[in-house]
């Protein structure tokens, strides 16, 4: 029985607890939400308004030229809708004189240029507004490992990172997002009609629970294919798990001293407050 | 006789015990100014939940010797407590304690029998584990305190009840986890379910008391209860934020209850020693 619904007050009411605690107690009352008009990062940047207060939210807007004019308008119905502070900064005179120089560079080697270009600008922004980056992403794709490492993964707090796109979708409609981000497919807008699931290979829905399954159920994959997955599809997503493991944990320390960070200097990031 | 409990529901600071022990000291005030006989505070209370390396730095020893027992006591004047803290013993072993304190005297103090290293857990790492689970004589009558993981496994609430208690203290840092449908959290759930089945099955009054707040991305619940000896609920707190949350409970009911139910009375301690020695010790 796969059933991935949640309580969506209670979601929200964990959530915004999380965003306004983690910001306050390292000392700062604000945040920064990198707006891209997908259904993800208004989510968070819903639930940083709720919880700061719209006026302590900065939104930012960072489209490319190749950007669709439907994610600006997006991020702009949020923007509205909330009332939080926003800030459109294009990234594409960023950017370009860098691409110029390897006209060769392939979509994948953009995006992820375009991506951390993004996050220069995040953190730069988050320093003048005095404000923590408040991160977008969601669990499955964290476990598919489909998101650019210190590009659009890099984040002071993430809300979302154990809220399968599934449920997020669920949150989405509970906090009453615009219709047309509601409706509209998933996109990394990194180039022309990019669509997630496209790219991908897969949809959401049938991912979301195959990972359900492996993750939180601790299914092994010889019991998923027994619950009705198709073993190549099975194999695809454990081995794209494993695989992207790398970009789901700090980089790892080799170990010289008696005490070294990561390994047996533990304390958590809340320490002495 | 006539009680009236308050549990502390409080969100803490992540090893700071000397703003821990000021919240404690207000909590004092204001149960004291509601008329309370009892404040219990949760699990670490005074020092926060996920320590690691910073469980040897925030140590104390329950004794009037130590400057955070020592204004503790004190307030033990007005009203009994029961406090979560660090215990540092004689041979420098750690343990997740809480001390009952009443008059300015340390009553009782309790060390964690059960550590959970598992999931999300890694209490076995930084503490020793405890290896006592004893009752203890209050001017409430007869009291057992557990701590979290403690009263997952049946036996020491087991172990209480024959030992005489009639008021069980269980207080937690219980993390938040398992969000589907329903309006609680999974481990909500699972603990008000299991401290009502005591109540239930002991004929006793159960008090949890839960912490509220976050460390990192992990949240504490709190939904602190109070189970009378037929099971019903008396008090609850509210989820997620902090509350003072006052009960009183007659013990009277333990009469009437038992009256009815008489489940300790029939209750064969010898066959259940009989056949643990045969299960355990392998005799037949």
């Amino acid at each position: 029985m796969i059933d991935l619904t949640i309580n969506t007050d209670l979601a929200r009411t964990i959530l915004t607890g999380f965003i306004k605690t983690e910001i306050t107690r390292a000392g700062f009352s604000r945040a920064v939400v990198g707006l891209s008009g997908g259904l993800d990062s208004a989510v968070s940047c819903y639930l940083a308004a709720e919880a700061l207060g719209p006026e302590n939210v900065l939104a930012l807007r960072m489209p490319y030229k190749t950007s669709s004019q439907d994610s600006l308008e997006h991020a702009q119905m949020v923007i509205d809708a909330l009332g939080v502070r926003s800030l459109t900064i294009p990234i594409t005179e960023m950017v370009e004189p860098y691409l110029e120089r390897f006209a060769e560079a392939g979509p994948v080697r953009r995006g992820n240029v375009m991506a951390r270009a993004r996050m220069i600008i995040l953190y730069d922004q988050s320093e003048t507004f005095g404000g923590l980056v408040v991160g977008t992403g969601n669990k499955t794709e964290i476990l598919l490992g489909y998101t650019t490492l210190y590009g659009d993964s890099a984040c002071a707090l993430n809300p979302l990172g154990d809220l399968y796109k599934t449920q997020l979708r669920q949150l989405a409609h509970a906090l009453g997002l615009p219709e047309a981000i509601l409706q509209k497919p998933p996109t990394a807008d990194l180039w022309k009609d990019q669509t997630d699931e496209g790219e991908l290979g897969f949809t959401y829905a049938e991912v979301d629970k195959v990972l359900y399954l492996l993750v939180d159920q601790r299914f092994t994959p010889e019991a998923c294919v027994e619950a009705g997955f198709s073993e190549a599809f099975v194999r695809q997503v454990v081995e794209r798990v494993r695989r992207n493991h790398f970009k789901r944990i700090l980089p790892p320390i080799a170990k010289l001293s008696n005490r070294t960070v990561g390994y047996d200097f533990l304390y958590l990031r809340d320490w002495g407050t | 006789m006539k009680l009236t409990l308050a549990l502390a529901q409080i969100n803490t600071c992540l090893g700071d015990v000397q703003r821990n022990l000021e919240k404690h000291l207000s909590h004092v005030e204001e149960a004291h100014a509601s008329g309370a006989d009892l404040l219990i505070f949760p699990e670490l209370s005074l020092t926060g939940y996920v320590l690691q390396d910073l469980t040897s730095t925030v140590s104390c020893r329950p004794d009037g010797n130590d400057p955070v027992f020592r204004p503790l006591l004190e307030a033990s004047q007005k009203v009994d407590l029961v406090v979560g803290f660090v215990d540092e013993d004689r041979r420098h072993r750690f343990f997740i304690s809480s001390a009952y304190l009443s008059k300015g005297e340390v009553v009782h103090v309790h060390h964690k029998v059960y550590l959970p290293t598992y999931g999300l857990f890694d209490e076995g790492r930084f503490f020793a584990w405890g290896d006592a689970v004893r009752a203890f004589d209050t001017r409430f009558g007869r009291v057992g305190i557990l701590i979290c993981e403690d009263f997952w496994h049946a036996s020491p609430p087991y172990l209480l009840w024959l030992d005489g208690a009639d008021l069980f203290l269980f207080t937690s840092a219980s993390p938040g986890r398992g969000l589907g449908q329903e309006p609680k959290l999974e481990s909500a759930h699972w603990v008000e379910l299991t401290n009502q089945a005591y109540a239930s099955l002991f004929t006793s009054f159960v008090v949890h008391v839960n912490r509220v707040g976050y460390e990192d991305g992990l949240n504490f619940w709190g939904g602190s209860t109070v189970f009378d000896p037929d099971g019903e609920l008396l008090a609850k707190g509210p989820y997620q934020q902090e509350a003072l949350t006052l009960a009183e409970i007659d013990l009277g009911q333990l009469h009437r209850t038992r009256a009815r139910l008489p489940l300790l009375r029939d209750e064969r301690t010898a066959l259940v020693l009989r056949e643990l020695k045969r299960i355990v010790g392998g005799v037949s």
